[in-house]
């Protein structure tokens, strides 16, 4: 139908349009911040304050507290149906009570919405800009497991916080499906006036391990 | 109608482009067709402006709104150290993505391509909804919902959709809010920026089935109406129909930016995921988008990210939509890179910054503008897509003028397109082809006295000499020259109806009112702030030489 010839077309424009005025090509300057590292407690005081300005919430622990830290923001929340994705460290729900769902194939959508919240790990973080990076893996699951559940619980590793925006995108593999995820959902759509909680989680609950 | 070609002439200019000089030279591409899609409104710039600035409720939400943004937008920049260094980065990428085009836009086809997913190129607005059209159709379903995109918006989908039966789902709330009254969008980040929450609590209220009767106007309260209401929707509708921020060559991934999940809803619940995009939205590298992820949220809500970014690559086995597609559109993209200065404003990455500090689009809000793209962006990128003469009265041809030339644009975009040099550009294109009649001549007249107001006092009085000489040539003073009409009505000045521009331009009240506009876009753009705002001068974004 219209495939080959409207391809043809507009590659066809496009090299006329750059003959008629030909580019004049200049290197890219990339002379903005790049490869930062901070110390681990500037990380972690930056990420969390960000964390706390989108109005995250936020618990700090040892690795080995993770399960009381995650059983805590359930509770809070008064969770009672939880879903993990397939690679999640069992471990980290010892402490809960509740129901857990493992995600798998055979979840509907509407099985999810059934849902009062989800546990996932997550793949890196921006301090600078309060940012947790998901790709997919096995211990983020797929991306409708963390969008559909109204409270999310992100397990962070202190050691994946990278310092800025650059860094923290340079630890992802490009290709996989990835969620950048900046606090809870939020809509600035009514006289600019930002409103937390729209169509993704209402809550977000950080657990960042500073040992990990 | 066939002119003499000249080198760039086609775009901005003219309509359809002459034909091929000698075989093997090239061709100046294409405007947008007219007829389908919204790349010109239909009425000029200046009676719609007139009109919207006798409501009240209008300029008062958008004066609340627009001072909201702007400052939180300079406290975001200002955290940044290496703000103009990424703003460099960004002008720099985009220019080399343009240059670029024959061997990205290959190259994404073929990423995208090889991860599972189809894509299809349409000419212009009719071919890109076509297209849209029938991969609906395939799907079985009579229902889609939709991610806010512009390039959607443009082509006019909706519309074509409705009339092929098949029902377009706005998700994002304040275009729920624009679909749900039957109203136009009017900014290009926040559609019903021209709407305050008493008038969305009676547009919910009315518009949703079953909705509260009791619905207040609390903000949460209106958010949480859209998400029960749109709820049902993302989990049963198995079309989505999206555009994307980015589009990655190298990898061949797709980037969307959003605010409220409507979008990860959209990109990950459904079957099938369809994308509009324009040719000028390819970025070169993965990397690149380290800059525009910092550009982008924080030039447009003023935020240090946005809540949610989503990138993806063809299909992912087990995780969101099994069939996606991704449609390229030129729809006058061509004929805009066919214009030496026009095809710096394909690099708009659609951040709204330059409405949000323009004082012409604080007063007349977007609407006044015709176009899918209203303010200074738009008031460049519908002339270069869509053309200004391609109608006897085309009211693109008034575009160019619905601007005091003050620079704030430019000092806000982050990618440093210059508005204000496209601006004048078209004026002086549009009087060459009006001839050295007595618009042509006011008019240029008046490009120039918007230029600077420390040369106002001077050069008003030239330019009511020029006009009333100009008018004595024709023997009389004819009514108002359209875009000169415009402009003058724009202002928040007493104006008299006919045929008194020039007496008016003349005239104290004129000279006082025009000053005060000129010196408002002078003051702003020093301060880089606007009224009601009060922040101080902006330590690092220095304004451009003088033009
Ligand atoms: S022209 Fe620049 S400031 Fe205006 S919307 Fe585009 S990128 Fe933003």
């Amino acid at each position: 139908m219209s495939g080959p010839t409207a391809r043809e077309a507009v590659l066809g424009r496009i090299r006329d349009a750059l003959a008629l005025a030909p580019p004049g090509r200049q290197p890219v300057p990339r002379a903005y911040r790049t490869g930062r590292t901070l110390p681990d407690d500037e990380r972690l005081a930056l990420f969390t304050g960000r964390l706390a300005d989108y109005r995250a919430g936020v618990r700090v622990c040892t690795a080995a507290a993770t399960a009381e830290a995650v059983a805590g923001a359930l509770d809070a929340h008064g969770a009672r149906r939880v879903g993990v994705p397939p690679g999640l460290d069992p471990a980290w729900l010892e402490r809960f009570g509740g129901e857990v769902l493992v995600d798998s194939a055979a979840v509907s959508p509407r099985m999810l919405d059934g849902l009062d919240a989800v546990v996932t790990a997550s793949a890196a973080a921006c301090a600078e800009t309060g940012t947790v990076l998901l790709d997919g893996s096995p211990d983020q699951g797929r991306r409708a497991l963390s969008l559909v559940p109204d409270v999310h619980v992100l397990v962070v590793g202190l050691s994946t916080v990278a310092a800025g925006v650059p860094e923290a995108l340079a630890l992802l593999v490009p290709g996989r499906p990835t969620t950048l995820v900046s606090g809870p959902s939020a809509t600035s759509d009514i006289e600019l006036e930002r409103v937390e909680g729209v169509h993704g989680p209402r809550v977000l609950e950080v657990v960042l391990r500073t040992d990990a | 109608m066939t002119r003499p070609s000249r080198p760039g002439a086609a775009a901005g200019s003219g309509d359809d482009p002459p034909e091929r000089p000698l075989p093997g030279t090239p061709a100046p591409p294409p405007h947008a067709p007219p007829g389908t899609g919204r790349l010109r409104g239909d009425t000029p710039f200046p009676r719609a402006a007139r009109a919207a600035l006798g409501d009240h409720t209008l300029r008062d939400n958008l004066r609340r709104a627009t001072g909201t943004i702007r400052a939180r937008r300079l406290a975001a920049t200002r955290e940044l150290p290496d703000w103009e260094r990424l703003r460099d980065a960004g002008a720099a990428l985009k220019s080399e993505a343009l240059d670029r085009l024959p061997e990205l836009l290959p190259q994404l086809e073929a990423a995208f391509t090889g991860r599972g997913g189809t894509v299809h190129w349409a000419r212009d607005a009719a071919e890109a909804n076509a297209i849209v059209t029938r991969l609906v159709r395939e799907t079985g379903s009579e229902e889609v919902v939709k991610v806010k995109s512009m390039a959607t918006q443009e082509i006019g989908l909706n519309e074509h959709l409705a009339r092929q039966g098949i029902t377009a789902y706005e998700t994002d709330l304040a275009e729920l809010i624009v679909q749900l009254s039957g109203d136009r969008p009017s900014h290009i980040l926040v559609p019903a920026i021209h709407r305050n929450r008493e008038e969305i609590r009676g547009i919910l209220r009315d518009g949703i089935p079953d909705a509260d009767p009791r619905l207040g106007s609390d903000p949460a309260e209106l958010a949480a109406a859209a998400r029960a209401h749109l709820r049902e929707r993302f989990l049963t509708v198995p079309v989505a129909v999206s555009g994307a921020n980015f589009g990655i060559a190298e990898t061949g991934t797709l980037c969307v930016v959003e605010s409220e999940g409507n979008g990860r809803m959209c990109l990950t619940l459904p079957r099938t995921l369809i994308t509009v995009m324009g040719i000028e939205k390819v970025v070169p590298l993965h990397r690149d988008l380290e800059v525009f992820l910092q550009l982008l949220p924080r030039s447009a809500t003023g935020e240090r990210m946005n809540p949610y970014t989503s990138l993806w690559t063809g299909v992912t086995p087990g995780d969101g939509p099994q069939e996606v597609h991704l449609v390229l559109l030129d729809n006058g993209r061509t004929a805009a890179l066919a214009d030496p200065l026009g095809r710096g404003a394909l690099g708009c990455i659609r951040c709204s910054a330059c409405l949000n500090v323009c004082p012409v689009y604080e007063r007349v809000g977007g609407h006044a503008y015709g176009s899918t793209y209203p303010g200074p962006i738009g008031a460049v990128l519908s002339p270069y897509l869509a053309g200004m003469h391609a109608t006897g009265d085309d009211p693109n041809r008034t575009l160019p003028y619905a601007s005091t030339l003050c620079g704030a644009c430019l000092d806000a975009c982050p990618v440093r397109i210059d508005l204000p040099a496209m601006l004048v550009d078209l004026r002086r294109r549009h009087t060459e082809e009006a001839g050295r009649t007595p618009e042509a001549l006011a008019m240029r007249t008046a490009g120039a006295v918007m230029r600077r107001p420390r040369l106002y006092t001077a050069a008003q009085r030239t330019a009511a000499r020029l006009a009333r000489a100009a008018a004595r040539r024709e023997g009389r003073i004819t009514r108002l020259p359209p875009p000169l009409a415009g402009w003058t009505e724009a202002r928040d000045a007493p104006v008299p109806a006919r045929d008194a521009f020039r007496s008016w331009f003349a005239s104290p009240e004129g000279a006082a009112a025009m000053r005060a506009a000129a010196r408002e876009g002078e003051r702003r753009r020093a301060a880089h702030e606007g009224p009601g705002g009060g922040a101080p001068a902006d330590g690092h974004d220095r304004r451009e030489e003088e033009r």
